[in-house]
């Protein structure tokens, strides 16, 4: 059994806190009240790789992490192996 | 076989998302495969509360309405190897939730969790219905005031009418859950006691956690409050896990503790 405790960090964290909300408001401003690009995006991406392997849904990945100045975006694709591998004709 | 426990209390503030966190991730911790969903629509906060905001991509919505997958939209605890999250959207309205949607997606969840706990929005209007319909433990969360306790009698009738449960003629099991319980002002008769929520209620009690700072600065850093085993909120969550998960434990109520003349000298406390 592990333990996480609060103590060794005495009152710090309220800045915690704040850092915490300063990045996550202002991603959230910026994205204003349409921030479901996300879903768009993968949809677009996954249909640029449709034309060329047979990927679905299932084998796409995509993660966020936001950060102060600079945010990640990953997007992992898995792509079948050799088998089921059909590249298209031209491809 | 899966169970879907709801965190639920009619009255707002009263401690059901900082419980969903705590018991999602004691869960966890007794080794169960959990996921915690959010089902307040437009006002997302368990992300806050479990640490994992800045890492949402796709919600509960996108997964209803066939934008993402569930697989992309559950958030992994960077703790917790057993810990799930599954957010809500933050820009839709609740109306975007339906039934079927819901059940769609508990019955997924349902193919790969041992818990399923959901974070009702405070009310009985329809988040909180759906929260609250595919359940098969509830538990209501209540502070020791009358509202908080009047609005606990609503929804223990609504669990017992409203659910898929109730209307094939199956009592939800409920547990009462007493939250932000202060034993000064009860000891000085300004709050009710547990005995008198409980003779009010006449439900099974799960635990009572403290009022306590420590939730408060777990909430700051986005950790589940019963990671901190040392605390006393941390300890009395702990103890409705285990109960929950069918142990027997002495109902102890430790208020907050209170740090002793050394530990404030060496500046020890939080
Ligand atoms: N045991 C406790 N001691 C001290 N503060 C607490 C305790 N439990 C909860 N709180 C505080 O009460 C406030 C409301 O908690 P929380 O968000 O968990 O309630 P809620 O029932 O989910 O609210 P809502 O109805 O808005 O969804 C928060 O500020 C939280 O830190
Ligand atoms: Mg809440």
């Amino acid at each position: 059994m592990f333990s996480f405790s609060l103590r060794p960090r005495r009152n710090k964290s309220a800045e915690t806190a704040k850092e915490r909300l300063q990045i996550l408001l202002a991603h959230e401003r910026a994205d204003g009240e349409s921030p479901d690009y996300l879903p768009m995006l993968q949809k677009e991406i996954l249909e640029v790789v449709q034309r060329h392997l047979s990927v679905s849904q299932d084998h796409v990945e995509v993660k966020i992490d936001r950060e102060k100045d600079i945010s990640a975006l990953e997007i992992n694709i898995e792509i079948p192996g050799p088998s089921s591998l059909k590249v298209k004709a031209g491809a | 076989m899966a169970k879907i426990i709801v965190v639920t209390s009619g009255k707002g503030g009263v401690g059901k998302t900082t419980s969903s966190a705590a018991i999602g991730a004691g869960l966890a911790l007794r080794g169960y495969k959990t996921v915690v969903i959010d089902f307040d629509v437009g006002l997302r906060n368990l992300d806050m509360i479990m640490g994992c905001e800045r890492r949402v991509v796709f919600d509960f919505i996108n997964v209803i309405q066939g934008d993402a997958k569930l697989k992309q939209a559950l958030i992994k605890d960077k703790r917790l190897e057993n810990l799930f999250v599954l957010p809500t959207s933050q820009t839709r309205d609740k109306d975007a939730l339906t039934i079927e949607g819901v059940e769609q997606v508990l019955n997924e969840l349902k193919e790969e969790f041992d818990y399923i706990v959901c974070d009702s929005p405070a009310g009985i209007e329809r988040g909180a219905h759906l929260a609250m319909y595919f359940a098969d433990e509830a538990i209501v969360v209540t502070n020791p005031e009358v509202s908080s306790v009047r609005d606990s009698d609503r929804v223990l009738g609504l669990l017992q009418s409203k659910t898929r449960h109730a209307e094939e003629g199956v009592e939800v099991k409920t547990h009462l859950l007493l939250t932000r319980y202060d034993k000064e002002r009860v000891a000085r008769g300004e709050m009710l006691n547990v005995e008198d929520v409980l003779e009010i209620l006449a439900i099974p009690l799960i635990g009572i956690i403290p009022e306590s700072q420590t939730v408060l600065k777990a909430s700051n850093i986005g950790m589940p409050v019963v990671l901190d085993d040392k605390s006393a909120a941390g300890k009395a969550y702990e103890d409705a896990v285990a109960r929950l998960d069918g142990e027997e434990r002495d109902m102890r109520y430790e208020g907050e503790e209170k740090p002793g003349f050394f530990q404030r000298l060496l500046g020890k406390t939080g």
